[in-house]
């Protein structure tokens, strides 16, 4: 894959008009940062700091900004794809989940079957032709994590996508997402508020501020691959950087302390 | 010994409660009922003019169905019926969606809407007999527009409860206008069309009778208003029972089957 630029972003202010009932306020403020093509980077920040805001500005959903967002492009087409996956699945009830991956796809992808190759990569082969009502909470994100890499984005956004999951099942979807993203290499945007998510997750990490946000800290998590979740190198690095930056961090303390994923 | 046949009698009562007391059971004695008091009623009145007995009713369809074309009118009826209720779909249909999803049209609409759902249903007959004529198209015309409020009311409340999220979906990952259209969007409606679209029928057939009273010289409503200037009630009885066996045809054949086609997903 010949790639001309990373993912770029440039936002002098995003605000919200207030509507009566909510207080108008400002979003992100001076929010600035490049990500390398084919980097997994993690965005951690507070609750209400403006993460969702940012990915909806990237994925196109919102066009209301003051400010820029540069996507990677590639050689493949004329338009940089780019994938989003939401906090919840976001799967079509009505479709099958065969369906539900294809929908997203140009004809030419669905005739060569590239969703349900995914799909049988992620031991869903058995449940083409299910509803994702019959679904469980992990079968639901790996089919939304399926229709995320089926389209072969340049840029995949990630919102919180395994949060309300047990421990074990939302590791092992952490892991399928190493996995297809080491098979399929893309730049990445992950946000999330669970700090050993990101390191066991990420090649680098930016922290938010509380709004209106902006990068506070970045940090390169140099662990080598493949990493092990809730290991003792991942706990190091853990210590090292609250060490390091604990006033800068402070206001993420509380929530590092996750209770579906606190240190033991 | 006494109470051992108390026991028998509670036990056999019960048995025949468990065969007997299912749902089906229960509408056979409805309509059973519905019959004695119909049968009990008819000794009110021994001319059998005013209200002629059910088997009476019965040989009366049986005649005109042989003898006086009870189905060719029956036919007809059926014809304005399904002309003025795809019609009145169609058109309510597509102003609910633009209702529900477009504000100013929502505003520049709505007066209009309101006039029209208020309008009642003899005044928009009259008006289209004279405007446009004693023809098939003024009938069906005047029907439609008695409907397509009621439509508009239910499909602009889908709209607006249609799940902005997963459109979003359909916007991120660049799916055209046309499937986003199709499977993004009007399934989630289906359940409102498909109320819309009950409502819309029994609505509709009362009305057409109405038509085609006030203008037509065939169909259903035709034919009650002679039987009721020769003041044959035993034939009224039989055309309206025709018709309602008809209607519930399309009830159980058609509606029924095609809704639990759009929510077999659930």
């Amino acid at each position: 894959m010949a790639v001309t630029a990373g993912l770029s972003v440039d936002i002098r202010r995003k605000r919200f008009e207030g509507d009566g009932r909510t207080p108008p306020h400002t979003a992100i403020e001076n929010l600035r940062f490049d990500v390398p093509v084919g980097q997994f980077c993690c965005l951690l920040g507070p609750s209400g700091c403006g993460k969702t805001t940012l990915l909806n500005i990237a994925a196109g959903l919102d066009h209301d900004v003051d400010g820029s967002v540069g996507i990677p492009a590639d050689d493949a087409g004329p338009r940089p794809a780019v994938s989003y996956m939401f906090q919840t699945p976001r799967l079509l009830p009505w479709m099958s989940v065969r369906d539900n991956v294809d929908i997203v796809l140009d004809p030419d992808a669905r005739a060569e079957g590239r969703g349900v190759r995914l799909l049988e990569r992620m031991e869903l082969g058995s449940y083409l032709e299910a509803y994702p009502t019959r679904l469980s909470g992990g079968q639901r994100r790996r089919v939304a994590l399926a229709r995320a890499f089926a389209i072969r984005p340049a840029l995949l956004l990630l919102d919180e996508p395994f949060v309300s999951l047990d421990q074990p099942v939302g590791n092992r979807l952490r892991e399928i997402l190493l996995d297809l993203w080491q098979a399929q290499p893309t730049t990445v945007l992950f946000v999330t508020h669970d700090l050993n998510e990101a390191i066991f997750l990420g090649d680098r990490i930016l922290f938010l501020s509380q709004p209106p946000s902006c990068v506070v800290q970045d940090v390169a998590v140099d662990l080598a691959r493949p990493r092990t979740p809730d290991s003792p190198a991942i706990h190091a690095f853990r210590t090292g950087l609250l060490d390091r930056h604990g006033g800068l961090l402070a206001g993420l303390a509380g929530a590092t302390t996750d209770p579906g994923h606190s240190t033991p | 010994m006494a109470v051992g046949t108390v026991d028998v009698a509670a036990t056999a009562w019960g048995r025949l409660r468990r065969t007997f007391g299912g749902p089906a059971w229960l509408r056979v004695f409805s309509f059973v009922l519905l019959l004695a008091v119909w049968s009990l009623a008819t000794t009110a009145d021994p001319s059998g003019q005013v209200l002629p007995a059910p088997w009476v009713v019965l040989d009366t369809m049986w005649y005109h169905l042989n003898e006086e074309g009870l189905l060719f009118h029956l036919g007809v009826t059926l014809w304005r019926v399904a002309a003025a209720f795809f019609g009145a779909m169609v058109i309510g249909v597509a102003l609910g969606i633009l209702m529900g999803a477009r504000r100013r049209a929502d505003i520049i609409l709505d007066g209009w809407h309101i006039l029209f759902l208020n309008m009642p249903a003899l005044v928009l007959i009259i008006l289209c007999y004279v405007w446009f004529g004693l023809t098939e198209v003024a009938a069906i015309v005047a029907v439609a527009l008695n409907k397509i409020p009621n439509v508009v009311v239910t499909v602009r409340e889908g709209t607006r409860a249609v799940d902005r999220e997963l459109l979003d979906v359909a916007r991120v990952f660049r799916v055209d206008r046309r499937t986003t259209f199709l499977r993004f969007f009007l399934p989630q409606l289906y359940p409102y069309v498909m109320a819309a679209a009950r409502g819309g029928i029994a609505l509709i057939w009362k009305i057409v009778l109405v038509v085609e009273l006030l203008g037509r010289s065939n169909g259903v409503g035709f034919k009650l208003h002679e039987f009721f200037q020769l003041f044959d009630i035993a034939a009224v009885l039989a055309y309206t029972l025709a018709f309602v066996v008809v209607m519930m045809v399309i009830e159980y054949g058609v509606m029924a089957p095609l809704e639990r086609r759009c929510t077999r997903w659930r």
